[in-house]
């Protein structure tokens, strides 16, 4: 597992439970070392040992937490960063969500060797979506269902998102928007630049 | 085709278009290029006063502006911030004037912070916001990747400095001692090298068990050290065995004398856990300047020649190569 996908899980669960929880998983997991490096590529098993590790100490359900984490990626003030890059993809959240298409393909274009799996947007109606997560990721669709989430709340849109169950190998996520312009929405400065 | 209707076309296709009449005068402007001088309408003043040529340089007239089609324009705003644009000039059928499209280029980064654009301020098909992204996107992973390489950069001088060192004593080891070996040989720098040996060693460790013995060799490199300049180096290359490298000393007499210290120091008992360990040191040392060429192979064993000379006349004593082989 690209050591960017264990970063992020890495910040999160210090930013949110503390460097000691952290401290705590890293052990039952018997990683031998408390520092993912983000440009180095780990064992997928760790990833897994990890997000066992962490589910056991907070006792609560995997896709809850990776729910949680998907959120943090987007809203968190240590993921700025993240958070803007995802803001390039439309001016609206309808159009974020039809850029979504092209996520793997620009998370690839920046780190060659981080592959995410493919994700498809199907339009039911102008205010129903959804989102298909192909495989290849365990627990991509509950990070996602986080990320669209607090992307909805960046853009200032009313969405309600849910699992939408299985189709083929792909797991569905249903996007039901409310409203497009519910509220004001975070800033977005494309000129911005880092002090 | 009316002006107002083409107007309305390239608004739509390329948002930083200009329209010039047949003098140079500019008719219509794209929104995003307007946005750039929001106090100064840009329609009704010359193209050559808003617009400098940067290159071709010798173009000052319209005329010789649309000579120019299809060719690449730089082009800087005449006044601050003097964004640079790139151009392309299309003269309009029957001389009527023509279109000239601008844009960003490189400049784009800083543009985009100068006059706050958004990716609505852009065409459907430009690249330009992919272009941000991808700044930005490799940035951050660039910044990742730096923090990396400080991380593996410290730990590989935490790894050399370790290589080079003897984890015992502290002192430098066999392999730092050839290091600077070479180095002193090719750079034909002149120095003195003493091979000393601890005497009775062996007994220490028989006698009261291997912490002793790692007791007494920690205090015997504290003393070669002390005894020493701090350019000099002092390495354990053996179990009981230490070469002193002096840089830029020749000095026989300098150098007896500091090997009669260390020996003076080193037979002093040393007390480990109530227990007098005693041991001796000899010496022999040998300089560089007695070769030529110097090689570190001859004068590491000319410098053992004098020890095995300095042992065979019982212990505790200094024995100079020079003195082994009458050169005196």
């Amino acid at each position: 597992m690209h050591g960017l996908i264990n970063r992020a899980v890495q910040s999160f669960v210090c930013a949110t439970y503390g460097q000691s929880c952290w401290l705590r998983v890293t052990e039952a997991a018997e990683l031998g070392f408390v520092e993912f490096e983000a440009m180095l590529v780990y064992d997928d098993d760790m990833t897994v040992r990890v997000l066992d590790a962490l589910c056991a100490d907070l006792s609560r359900p995997r896709a809850e937490i990776l729910e949680d984490l998907g959120t943090y990626l987007v809203s968190h003030p240590n993921m700025e960063d993240l958070r803007r890059l995802l803001r390039f993809g439309g001016v609206t959240y309808v159009e974020f969500l039809h850029s979504l298409d092209d996520l793997s393909d620009r998370v690839r274009l920046a780190v060659s060797d981080l592959s995410l799996p493919a994700l498809e947007l199907r339009e039911i109606a102008p205010t129903e979506y959804q989102l298909f997560c192909h495989p290849g990721l365990p627990g991509y669709s509950s990070v996602m269902v986080g990320v669209l989430r607090a992307m909805a709340d960046d853009y200032g849109a009313l969405a309600m998102l849910s699992h939408d169950g299985q189709e083929g190998e792909a797991e569905v996520i249903s996007i039901v928007l409310v409203e497009s312009a519910f509220a004001e929405g975070r800033h977005f400065d494309l000129g911005a630049r880092k002090t | 085709m009316g002006t107002g209707d083409l107007a309305a076309l390239l608004e739509t296709l390329c948002p930083m278009f200009v329209l010039v009449d047949e003098n140079g005068r500019i008719l219509r402007v794209g929104p995003t290029l307007q946005k750039l001088r929001p106090d100064q309408p840009m329609a009704g003043k010359d193209f050559l006063e808003v617009f400098e040529l940067v290159r071709p340089r010798t173009v000052t007239t319209l005329s010789a502006l649309m000579a120019l089609a299809g060719a690449k324009l730089h082009l800087k705003l005449h006044d601050t911030p003097r964004t640079a644009l790139k151009g392309l000039i299309a003269p309009l059928p029957q001389g009527k004037g023509a279109v000239i499209n601008l844009s960003f280029g490189i400049s784009i980064l800083d543009a985009v912070r100068d006059y706050a654009l958004t990716s609505a301020d852009f065409s459907g098909t430009d690249l330009a916001i992919e272009l941000l992204y991808l700044v930005e996107a490799k940035s951050a992973a660039m910044e990742a990747s730096r923090s990396l390489n400080l991380r593996l950069q410290g730990a590989m001088l935490a790894a050399e400095e370790k290589a080079f060192t003897d984890m015992l004593t502290g002192l430098k080891n066999r392999r730092a001692m050839d290091v600077l070996l070479g180095h002193l040989v090719s750079g034909n720098s002149p120095f003195a090298l003493m091979h000393l040996d601890l005497d009775f060693f062996k007994s220490v460790n028989d006698q009261y068990g291997h912490a002793a013995g790692d007791y007494v060799l920690q205090q015997a490199a504290r003393i070669m050290v002390e005894e020493t300049r701090s350019d000099d180096t002092v390495a354990r290359v053996g179990g009981d065995e230490f070469v002193i490298i002096f840089k830029s000393l020749s000095d026989e007499a300098v150098l007896s004398t500091i090997a009669a210290r260390l020996i003076d120091r080193l037979r002093k008992p040393m007390v480990f856990e109530n227990n007098p360990c005693r041991i001796s040191a000899s010496i022999g040392t040998a300089l560089s300047t007695q070769f030529k060429p110097p090689k570190a192979a001859e004068i590491l064993n000319a410098a053992d020649l004098a020890l095995y000379e300095a042992k065979r006349k019982g212990r505790s004593r200094h024995c100079l190569y020079s003195v082994l082989v009458g050169q005196r």
